[in-house]
């Protein structure tokens, strides 16, 4: 816990990461690619379920219009836990744990409880985000970035959802 | 070639995020239980570099923008349903994968959730294209737009009233 990055610096080498992103990838291939990550569930999950019946993938109009299969999309989602894990590695904060320590102390310490509310949870960010059009990274700060109106509508409703419910599940706890 | 450059892009932001500690449970938790700001102050800075660097590649006609349609209620709702998610797993859907890569096993349930709520969606897609989608539809817009200005005055105003709130936020000694 000592020896990590302000998240200020953290906050702004994301914002370089972002335009570089822009730039380089428009330079290169023509189209713009701004950070973004729940469009890489959809082609994933895409992927799979063609694997199991090809005609409804092709029928479905969702899959259509997001595409499936590997893309620039899913690789940036594939190569942030590597990197995560290269930067634990290296700073000697690698550590196997199933249970977050404050759910520990709100609903015990069963990694089954935890998976399945990881599971429910899981769930919903990705339905809410491709209901809403985008994620934290998609809408906050690609979309923010952009100054894109839905972007603000969007995060009112994250935190709209997420503080209330937080508020009553864990408690106003001081750490 | 585009591929490599995804996957180059994507370690380059696990390990940002892994450094910045983005990627623990208890930070998500503290931002949404008010207690602990470290993923707002590194959204909130993120926001400022990008705003000013994107509005300044697309005046410079560098790159365009790719701007996500305004639906409002689709925005909101599906907005707040995120929320709901997001309280109970504590990561987002960037950071859950990161988390497993910092060791955090219950990250892996949140993907498998997240590819499951993906493929959901994108059968329940048709219902709420007939209902949501059509409240409040007004396309791909921004500010600069909507008010008539100059992007980049826009972003640098935006960045500049963004850049106040993370100062009355360290002032206030949160």
């Amino acid at each position: 816990m000592r020896n990590g990055w302000s998240p200020y610096l953290g906050g702004a080498l994301t914002g370089l990461l972002l335009v570089a992103s822009v730039l380089v990838t428009y330079q290169l291939f023509g189209h713009p690619r701004y950070l973004g990550t729940s469009t890489a569930y959809v082609r994933v999950s895409g992927m799979i379920e063609k694997a199991v019946s090809p005609q409804a993938v092709a029928r479905n109009e969702y899959y259509r219009k997001e595409g499936t299969g590997i893309d620039w999309k899913v690789m940036l989602v594939l190569g942030v836990p590597l990197g995560a894990l290269l930067a634990a590695l290296r700073n000697g904060e690698f550590r196997l744990r199933w249970v977050p320590e404050r759910w520990t102390r709100c609903f015990g310490n069963s990694p089954v409880v935890r998976a399945i509310g990881a599971f429910i949870g899981g769930f919903l960010i990705i339905y809410g985000a491709r209901l809403a059009g985008g994620c934290p990274s998609g809408h906050g700060l690609s979309g923010m970035s952009q100054l894109a109106v839905s972007a603000f509508f969007v995060v009112t409703g994250f935190f709209a959802g997420g503080i209330p419910l937080a508020l009553i599940l864990y408690g106003r706890e001081r750490r | 070639m585009e591929l490599l450059i995804g996957l180059i892009t994507g370690i380059i932001w696990g390990y940002i995020f892994q450094r910045a500690r983005i990627l623990r449970f208890e930070k998500h938790i503290g931002l949404l239980t008010l207690t602990d700001l470290t993923v707002l102050k590194f959204l909130l800075s993120g926001v400022v570099v990008g705003a000013i660097g994107i509005q300044l590649l697309t005046t410079l006609g560098l790159a365009p923008y790719h701007l996500k349609p305004t639906f409002m209620a689709a925005n909101l709702v599906g907005g707040v349903i995120y929320g709901l998610g997001w309280a109970v797993l504590g990561y987002c859907p960037g950071t859950a994968p990161g988390a497993i890569g910092e060791g955090s096993l219950d990250g892996i349930f949140g993907v498998l959730g997240g590819l499951v709520g993906a493929a959901t969606f994108a059968h329940t897609y048709p219902f709420w294209k007939k209902t949501l989608y059509g409240i409040g539809a007004y396309g791909k817009i921004s500010l600069p737009m909507v008010l008539h200005l100059p992007p980049l005055l826009v972003g640098a105003i935006f960045a500049g009233a963004l850049l106040a709130f993370i100062a009355f936020l360290e002032k206030m000694g949160w």
